[in-house]
């Protein structure tokens, strides 16, 4: 599979349905409507590839998850078709892609727009912020929720650019997609 | 008019390299346990973590100030006394304290590092300020959000010690170091556990309607509507039905935050030492906006100019702000 192949499928995206260069709209409330049936199992891989990646990167962020590094947080990204089950024990790292209505068991659940939810990650916006607004929700077990938000917090650098390093040019490029849509929203 | 040190906050190191890297002047942290008031879930430091962040400040000619600003209970004092012994190690250039048995043991034992006076120790009369100045050789208050910015000068003519004030954050109003609503619904201490609303007690409900109820233990705090802006789940920003009021409402503080940008001028007149941002529980995006912003108006001020802060709405409480008591004392 093609670089871009497997970022679009990582962003959730069939390349078939979309440019090289994608000019996303983060305006769209329901991107899910007019995107198609996320291939999950071309998915899991490159979620496998992404999690170990970011865990080698920055071994030190598991040690303020404390107690809850066992602990299952469903990430859900409102926007897209699919939810992710993440379980940060670094001896048994786990991240795959769900659908919706398949949703796993679990302790926590995050729940915003995509690219809310990348700029959190990449500690560009504050989640605090997001939750005043009602753009973030958050269900489950909150001191896990707040264990993982703060070892996300403390990594420097990008985990999002990281990731789009690993798909070359094209994971780069639609990030930056990616981002500049989230600037349109911010500005708008 | 002295230039002011503006005073940021850091819960992690990555904070703390945010905070120096956007001007701040000084930095407060603390340690991961309860000898500080933000003893929240993977926040603060290990004691490699504070070496390396200390020598990352100094390099960038930026203060680190240790917050040491619980009060022990009885028979684990030894936990606040390791914590000033390793800040004194590691070369912090203050302590923020609030038990007098604190203050005595660094009085004692590291004369050579400064003592501020944390805000929880409620010390808002220069009788009070003071005492500590005179016991413990107290270098700088933090006085409580309770006072007029006219009153804060009266202080600061008759107090012998630097003044510091919150500038934006929390708005604070309850007696600090006195709140005891977490420990009567969790069992937990917000003075002596230093944990305000813990995590693990507080649960967030979503109907299907999107309308969130906010539950520390089993009590309901506060119910959103979807459309509705929240606030922090703790018992002093919860609305309430009593038989007193129509409906429900809010019977002791509102969701909301303090931005002081406006009297910064006047803050500085009157012989503010320290201005301090409140925030060691929120991300380094927040640290990010508010030093920067905070920086390029006190820089401005300072150089004759006006200071121009926007932009910060939407990092506050409930996405409101007020001058609280800074400005009135019937602010609401």
């Amino acid at each position: 599979m093609s670089n871009l192949a497997e970022f679009k499928a990582a962003i959730g995206q069939d390349m078939t349905h979309t440019n090289p260069t994608p000019e996303i709209s983060a305006s769209s409330p329901h991107l899910a409507r007019w995107m198609p049936p996320a291939p999950l199992f071309m998915l899991q891989p490159i979620l496998r590839r992404i999690v170990k990646r970011v865990a080698r990167e920055n071994p030190d962020m598991f040690g303020r998850l404390g107690p809850h590094y066992k602990a299952n947080f469903v990430i859900d990204p409102m926007n897209l078709p699919f939810v992710l089950l993440l379980r940060p024990d670094p001896d048994n790292l786990f991240l795959r892609a769900y659908r919706r209505r398949d949703l796993p068991d679990h302790d926590a659940k995050i729940s915003g727009k995509f690219l809310d939810l990348l700029m959190l990650v990449d500690g560009d916006v504050d989640g605090d912020a997001l939750f005043f607004a009602r753009e973030l929700t958050i269900t489950g077990n909150t001191e896990a929720v707040v264990c993982l938000r703060n070892a996300l917090d403390d990594v420097d650098g990008s985990i999002a650019s990281d990731v789009a390093n690993m798909f070359g040019p094209v994971g780069r490029t639609t990030l930056s997609a990616l981002r500049r849509a989230k600037q349109r929203q911010t500005s708008n | 008019m002295n230039r002011p040190e503006l005073v940021c906050p850091a819960g992690t190191p990555s904070a703390m390299r945010t905070a120096v890297d956007a001007g701040a002047d000084a930095v407060y942290c603390g340690f991961q346990n309860a000898t500080n008031a933000r003893n929240f879930p993977g926040l603060n430091f290990t004691i490699p973590e504070l070496e390396k962040s200390v020598a990352h400040a100094h390099a960038g000619d930026t203060k680190v100030l240790l917050a040491v600003n619980t009060f022990p209970p009885a028979g684990k004092v030894n936990l606040w006394k390791e914590a000033v012994d390793e800040g004194a190690r590691i070369g912090v250039d203050a302590f923020i304290v609030a038990d007098i048995g604190v203050a005595d043991y660094i009085h004692k034992n590291h004369p050579e590092i400064r003592l501020h006076l944390s805000v929880q120790a409620a010390a808002s009369t220069p009788e009070a300020i003071k005492f500590y100045c005179r016991e413990f050789n107290v270098k700088r208050v933090v006085l409580p959000r309770i006072l007029t910015v006219p009153e804060i000068k009266n202080m600061a003519d008759e107090i012998p010690c630097e003044i510091e004030t919150f500038i934006f954050g929390n708005h604070g109003l309850m007696v600090e170091g006195r709140c005891s609503l977490t420990n009567y619904i969790t069992g937990l201490s917000t003075n002596m556990d230093g944990v305000c609303s813990p995590a693990a007690d507080v649960q967030y409900i979503k109907d299907d309607a999107g309308n969130m109820t906010t539950k520390l233990g089993e009590f309901t705090i506060d119910c959103f509507s979807c459309d509705e802006n929240a606030g922090y789940p703790t018992i002093c920003k919860g609305r309430y039905l009593t038989p007193a009021h129509d409906g429900a409402y809010y019977a002791f503080e509102e969701p909301i935050s303090l931005n002081l940008s406006t009297l910064l001028p006047d803050l500085m007149a009157a012989g503010v030492t320290a201005l301090k941002i409140e925030g060691r529980q929120r991300s380094r995006a927040y640290v990010k906006s508010v030093v920067s912003a905070y920086r390029k108006a006190v820089d401005s001020i300072m150089a004759g100019g006006e200071p121009e802060i926007s932009g910060l709405l939407a990092l506050t409480e409930g996405q409101k702000e007020t001058q609280g008591a800074f400005k009135s004392k019937t602010w609401r």
